[in-house]
């Protein structure tokens, strides 16, 4: 009986796909992304969820199991530790981490943004060649290790360094400028490191977009700031969300950057959970840090999503 | 089934000692980075035929967050005090069998009973190299701002006015929160293992009221800053800061470093080896071991690194240079001053590096 059913399901399937109604081509290549996702998101996040519920033990691995299988009394024990969260929420000090994360994060990706239009505005509206030289030389900075690019930036920031000595040598200051180690030098490291990120999506935008309709803002009257605000903003909004999207998120959970260019009070989330995993070698509460720093990510993406879906419609 | 399951495990188990019995050939070491003269390494290969893997790290908390995730494939690792102390506890190390060791003779005893203090009876660990956390400083800029004063009191950090005069020349701690704190309930005259919240508020309070005048707390960047005259005074590890005091040497650019062991004492540190339970080559491990207790590889160890050798043979044979420096190997009165950090329970360790944070981040 079932044997008959599942020839026939199949048998209907091979019908279906000879008439078209399937499409196997189009199923295999949805899965390879869908099957990613699972392995490489998915599982580890499922990992590192069930961590986040057991407790820290002095044992390998460093903490307890949530599943405790009892074979000869057949008992399947349950240990769920909510504890962790529940302190992330009474220690004001994870809030405060979270909340400076954010700042930093948005300063970064507001300057971030400034700093990246007039490069993507030049590169859509050059030709030929020069587009192609100035692509180039935005993707280029890739292809040295990023550590090594952080580790110039410290080179050329500390008191010592070269921007030290040619303002002094031009006589601007008389006493070498404590810029390492101050939040200063984490937005410059942050800004120079994520621009590619910004400066590749808003290029996509502003490249489609049709100049005729800022001529026309002009010859309605717009000074070229109100055709900005009103004709090429709106258009590159795509651009400047996906970009602001790609600095903001990986950004809130910076340890590299605050680690070597920051002071020791720059307080970001990616240095707690280093200090909850090594330091205090809590691995589940290291664990809850990093699920409770994934939510409150992904709440304003979906938003921002599903604000760009809903334009879509319109 | 049971039987056959029993069978079937000491089936295994005969095969994996009778693999163990075998000569390994190989050996997977993972110790501290710039440790070890490199020829000693190569020695070590040519004299014994087994090939070493040798991997380098530069932080306790990279070791352990290693070791403690298991099945590392490690003969043999290098852990400070504390963290051997909890690692044992942990179960991860297979005791040593010092029948092993023919050159077990020649250590200090009085320094493997100060181990003991974190390895009880010496069961599971041999210790390599020992040294002493104190100041490092750049001799001119503190003559400049402090006169003829001496510099061997941690008054230099703790004492705000003090330390007020180093803020625009550039004081850097190390980030280390047990040991600083153990440092810091010492300078205060407390027990410097004192699990007492009291005594962690007090603690925190020093360290606070000093906080505006560090630049950075960091455990390996002082050793090229001090050296390039980015900062002044480093609180640090006595070889990292003789390795500054190299460094600067070498660079030519008139600075100069010393390194100071304050008089109110301070903490000791001790690098242990110690074998996995899990290692899947033992007796390459105590091969090793053995090699680096010969006084010839210990003193060598200590002519390269700059560090203390726990190794009483081998100090006829250490370069004048170290072992008359009291930096690296104090005098008696000095040694009797200083400290071991032992391991905290985890509820105090907690309550430490929030302590920690909270001087850290100016909360």
């Amino acid at each position: 009986m079932t044997q008959s059913t599942g020839t026939a399901v199949l048998e209907r399937l091979w019908q279906m796909s000879r008439l078209g109604n399937v499409n196997w081509g189009r199923l295999m290549v949805i899965a390879v992304p869908y099957f990613w996702l699972a392995l490489f998101f998915f599982i580890p996040f499922l990992v590192v969820f069930k961590i986040s519920l057991s407790e820290s033990a002095i044992a390998v691995p460093p903490y307890t199991d949530l599943l405790d299988l009892d074979l000869e009394e057949a008992y399947l024990n349950i240990k769920i530790n909510l504890g962790n969260y529940l302190f992330l929420w009474e220690d004001s000090f994870y809030l405060d981490a979270y909340l400076s994360s954010i700042k930093i994060a948005a300063i970064s990706t507001v300057l971030t943004l400034i700093v990246a239009f007039p490069i993507a505005w030049l590169i859509a509206r050059s030709e030929g060649n020069t587009r192609t030289i100035l692509l180039a030389l935005v993707v280029l900075p890739f292809w040295t290790s990023f550590l090594l690019r952080v580790y110039a930036w410290m080179a050329l920031l500390k008191k010592s360094g070269p921007i030290n000595d040619i303002l002094m040598a031009v006589g601007l200051i008389d006493q070498p400028l404590q810029m390492l180690q101050t939040d200063f030098a984490v937005y410059i490291g942050i800004v120079y490191t994520y621009l590619p990120f910004m400066v590749l999506p808003l290029y996509t935008a502003l490249e489609k977009l049709d100049m005729t309709l800022v001529e026309a803002a002009a010859d309605l009257g717009y000074r070229p700031i109100q055709s900005f605000f009103a004709v090429i903003v709106p258009m590159a909004l795509p651009g400047i969300v996906a970009g602001c999207l790609l600095v903001f998120i990986p950004v809130v959970g910076e340890y590299v950057i605050p680690s070597l260019l920051g002071g020791s009070d720059t307080l970001m989330i990616g240095r707690v959970l280093w200090d909850e995993f090594s330091i205090n070698r809590d691995w589940p509460m290291a664990s809850a840090v990093a699920i409770v720093m994934l939510v409150i990510l992904v709440v304003p993406i979906t938003l921002v999503r599903n604000s760009s879906k809903q334009e879509d419609a319109a | 089934m049971k039987t056959k399951l029993a069978l079937l495990a000491s089936a295994i188990s005969l095969t994996v000692s009778a693999a163990a019995m075998a000569e390994s050939k190989e050996l997977n070491i993972y110790n501290w980075s710039d440790y070890i003269d490199p020829q000693d390494v190569v020695k070590f290969e040519e004299a014994t035929g087994i090939k070493v893997n040798y991997d380098v790290y530069d932080s306790n908390e990279v070791l352990e967050s290693k070791i403690m995730a298991g099945n590392t494939g490690y003969d043999l690792v290098v852990p400070t005090g504390s963290f051997l102390e909890r690692q044992i506890q942990a179960g991860i190390y297979a005791e040593i069998d010092k029948s092993k060791l023919k050159n077990y003779g020649n250590l200090d005893k009085e320094l493997l009973a100060k181990v003991a203090r974190h390895d009880p009876n010496n069961a599971h660990s041999v210790p390599y190299a020992w040294g002493t956390i104190g100041l490092g400083y750049n001799i001119a800029q503190l003559k400049e701002r402090l006169g003829d004063m001496p510099v061997d009191s941690y008054d230099l950090l703790f004492d705000p006015k003090m330390a007020a005069k180093l803020k625009d020349c550039g004081v850097a701690v190390l980030d280390s929160p047990a040991e600083m704190m153990a440092i810091a309930l010492n300078y205060l005259g407390l027990d410097p293992n004192s699990e007492d919240k009291k005594d962690l508020d007090k603690a925190e309070a020093l360290l606070k009221a000093t906080r505006d005048n560090i630049r950075y707390f960091h455990s390996s960047q002082y050793i090229g800053d001090l050296a390039n005259g980015e900062i002044c005074l480093a609180v640090g590890y006595n070889g990292d800061i003789m390795q500054s005091v190299s460094r600067a040497d070498e660079a030519g650019q008139g600075v100069e470093v010393a390194y100071a062991i304050p008089k109110e004492g301070t903490l000791v540190w001790f690098d242990s080896m110690a074998i996995p339970a899990d290692a899947p080559h033992k007796d390459a491990a105590y091969k090793f071991i053995d090699f680096v207790l010969s006084p010839e590889v210990a003193a060598g160890i200590s002519n390269y690194v700059y560090y203390a050798v726990p190794n009483k043979a081998a100090e006829p044979l250490i370069i004048d240079e170290v072992i008359n420096d009291p930096g690296i190997y104090p005098t008696e009165a000095v040694k009797a001053k200083l400290f071991p950090q032992q391991a905290h329970t985890a509820k105090f360790d907690r309550l430490l590096n929030r302590a920690w944070s909270n001087v850290k981040t100016g909360r």
